[in-house]
């Protein structure tokens, strides 16, 4: 299609537009607000009790759902591509239900089930706590998390096919060789856009964790739970401060992504 | 020796193997020749236990290996489109089975090194598939195949995905490659000349069975069916009956058997003369002959002769 000079740079400047009002100017204000009382303001709140333990924690359950999903993911992408069973078809459906269900609701599923009152809420008994705990934001996280290592693997695995798999056999390999020599390798970059994906969700959930979580500062509040809280609370530019430490890794993640990206693209 | 014995197939509802037995001797280079779809590939996957049949038993040097897995059965196997390695450099890739193997460091960089040699990759033990042209990741494939030392060579329309001149080459290469390790080659292939040119037998197939086995020449010469008549060579119709063009012979005058024609067309293919005939039926067939020939018989266009065929021919 060819479109004319000057509607041209109308379309261009509108669009500009369009991202600067939606994206640039919130973020940009709140990167302002964050720092118009210098460094070491910004310093002295991401440096409090409650910050760094929300840090660790968003860490922390970054650090166990990473794992679980890529063994979880890797698993389910081979049985969706190589696996000949009954049920694939629905399985394809409820790898994505993660997208279609609001994490509030899975937040709200989590409390049926695991709440004291819930399916398992026996465990609370015996002095096993997931709800209001680690165990029960983990879960939401890897509720909401679930289909990206999944959905980045499977058309990678599609485009190889099985042909090298079957190389290695003959060649003499067993299927655990051939999974680490030849099935890994081939998928790493597909499998690492898709850890990163994991990541940037997993650091930005709110709407599971919020419900599934008591928010206990310094205990179990997350750093988005943080910057919601401290909003609530009229600190402002606590909340700010905290915003900014989150915008900062999920744009690490964005770096990594646009690596990954573009690696498993030329791959 | 390779035996299969009485292997059927199916996939979904669809027969691919028909009670297909072969027995292919030590040493020897038999092509699977046959249409697309007539089920080569499917047993030759059958042998490397690739596939696992409905029925029937596959034997490797006197073991039953029906069961056994591929990497328990002593075979090399090159796929069409080389199935390479992509992450791994040319080096990597031939090691790869004696790395699986544990072979001693040394003894992999030498082995590797003598095989790269022996397929004209010698140099290229740095470079990844992506930098190897069609033929070279032909070649790589088959000396990471020889690396093992297998007992049986599999190879799936090995030369299919390359231009008619690399394929031409590689086959005669192939052809010597295996005049001097001797190791037990199956060739799947649907040209019936690459089949001729490479291979010490050939066994032909057509719709999940194996119409004939034999020597190139006893197929040619004495097709056991029509099929493997027609797809061996070129062939003519003659009072009802199948038979090769040069084996017609014409004559000016009436003979024994012989059938009058006329002649549409005289086609001059350097040595050879390709004379296109219509019988008194109006069917049309050729005949080829010598320059010699044509010439002492002065053929042309509208001509009326006479043919016989020299040699018995197949029944239609
Ligand atoms: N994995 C498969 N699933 C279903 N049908 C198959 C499969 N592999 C082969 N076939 C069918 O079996 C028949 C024989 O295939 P194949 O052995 O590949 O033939 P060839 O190698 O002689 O061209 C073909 O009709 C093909 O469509
Ligand atoms: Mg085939």
């Amino acid at each position: 299609m060819k479109v004319e000079r000057a509607p041209r740079i109308a379309l261009r400047t509108v669009a500009l537009a369009y991202l600067f009002v939606l994206l640039l100017v919130p973020v940009g204000l709140i990167l302002f607000r964050t720092f118009e009382n210098g460094i070491g303001a910004f310093w002295d709140q991401v440096t409090t009790p409650a910050s760094i333990s929300a840090m660790a924690l968003t860490l922390e359950i970054v650090a166990i759902v990473v794992p679980l999903n890529v063994v979880f993911g890797i698993f389910v992408a081979l049985a969706l591509v190589r696996g000949r069973f009954r049920g694939r078809g629905f399985m394809q459906a409820i790898v994505d239900l993660p997208f279609a269900v609001s994490p509030v609701i899975v937040g709200v599923s989590l409390v049926l089930l695991w709440g004291v009152n819930g399916w398992f809420g026996g465990l609370a008994e015996v002095g096993i706590r997931v709800i209001f705990s680690l165990p029960g934001m983990v879960l939401a996280t890897l509720f909401v998390t679930l289909p990206f290592v999944v959905r980045e693997v499977e058309p990678v695995l599609h485009e190889i096919g099985d042909e090298q798999e079957q190389a290695a056999a003959t060649l003499g390999a067993n299927g655990w060789q051939t999974f680490w020599r030849i099935t890994l390798p081939s998928i790493r970059w597909g499998l690492a856009y898709g850890v990163v994906l994991t990541v940037a969700r997993a650091l930005g959930e709110f709407g599971a964790v919020s419900v599934v979580s008591n928010g206990v500062s310094g205990q179990s509040e997350t750093l988005t739970l943080l910057v919601a809280n401290r909003f609530e609370d009229l600190n402002l530019f606590g909340s700010y401060a905290a915003a900014t430490v989150l915008m900062g890794f999920a744009l690490v993640a964005l770096v990594l992504m646009t690596v990954f990206e573009r690696r498993s693209t030329r791959a | 020796m390779i035996a299969a014995h009485g292997i059927h197939k199916h996939y979904g509802d669809f027969h691919a193997l028909r009670d297909v037995s072969i027995e292919i001797p030590d040493g020897s280079l038999t092509a699977l020749l046959g249409p697309s779809g007539s089920g080569k590939s499917t047993l030759l996957r059958v042998i490397a236990g690739l596939e696992a049949p409905d029925e029937g038993v596959i034997a490797i040097a006197g073991n039953d290996v029906t069961r056994l897995a591929p990497q328990g059965r002593g075979i090399g196997f090159v796929f069409q489109h080389y199935a390479a390695f992509k992450h791994m450099t040319v080096r990597d890739n031939v090691a790869f089975g004696l790395k699986i193997r544990k072979r001693p460091k040394a003894e992999i960089a030498s082995r590797v090194d003598e095989l790269l040699e022996i397929v004209g990759l010698a140099g290229y033990q740095g470079r990844y598939p992506s930098q190897l042209s069609g033929g070279q990741r032909q070649r790589m494939a088959l000396a990471r195949a020889l690396a093992v030392e297998p007992r049986v060579l599999l190879l799936d329309e090995p030369f299919g995905a390359l231009d008619a001149k690399v394929r031409e080459d590689l086959r005669k290469w192939l052809r010597r490659l295996h005049d001097e390790v001797h190791v037990t080659t199956v060739l799947v292939t649907h040209d019936q000349e690459e089949a001729m040119d490479v291979a010490d037998r050939i066994a032909v197939m057509n719709a999940g069975r194996i119409e004939q086995v034999g020597a190139p020449r006893d197929l040619y010469d004495a097709p056991a069916t029509e099929f493997v008549m027609s797809f061996l060579g070129p062939t003519a119709t003659l009072g009802g009956r199948l038979v090769r063009p040069h084996d017609l012979v014409l004559s000016r005058g009436p003979a024994e058997d012989a059938v009058p024609v006329t002649v549409e067309r005289v086609v001059h293919l350097g040595f050879e003369v390709r004379v296109e005939l219509r019988d008194g039926d109006d069917a049309q067939l050729s005949a080829q002959t010598t320059r010699a020939e044509a010439a002492a018989l002065d053929v042309e266009a509208g001509q009326s002769l006479f043919v016989r065929a020299e040699r018995p021919a197949v029944a239609a």
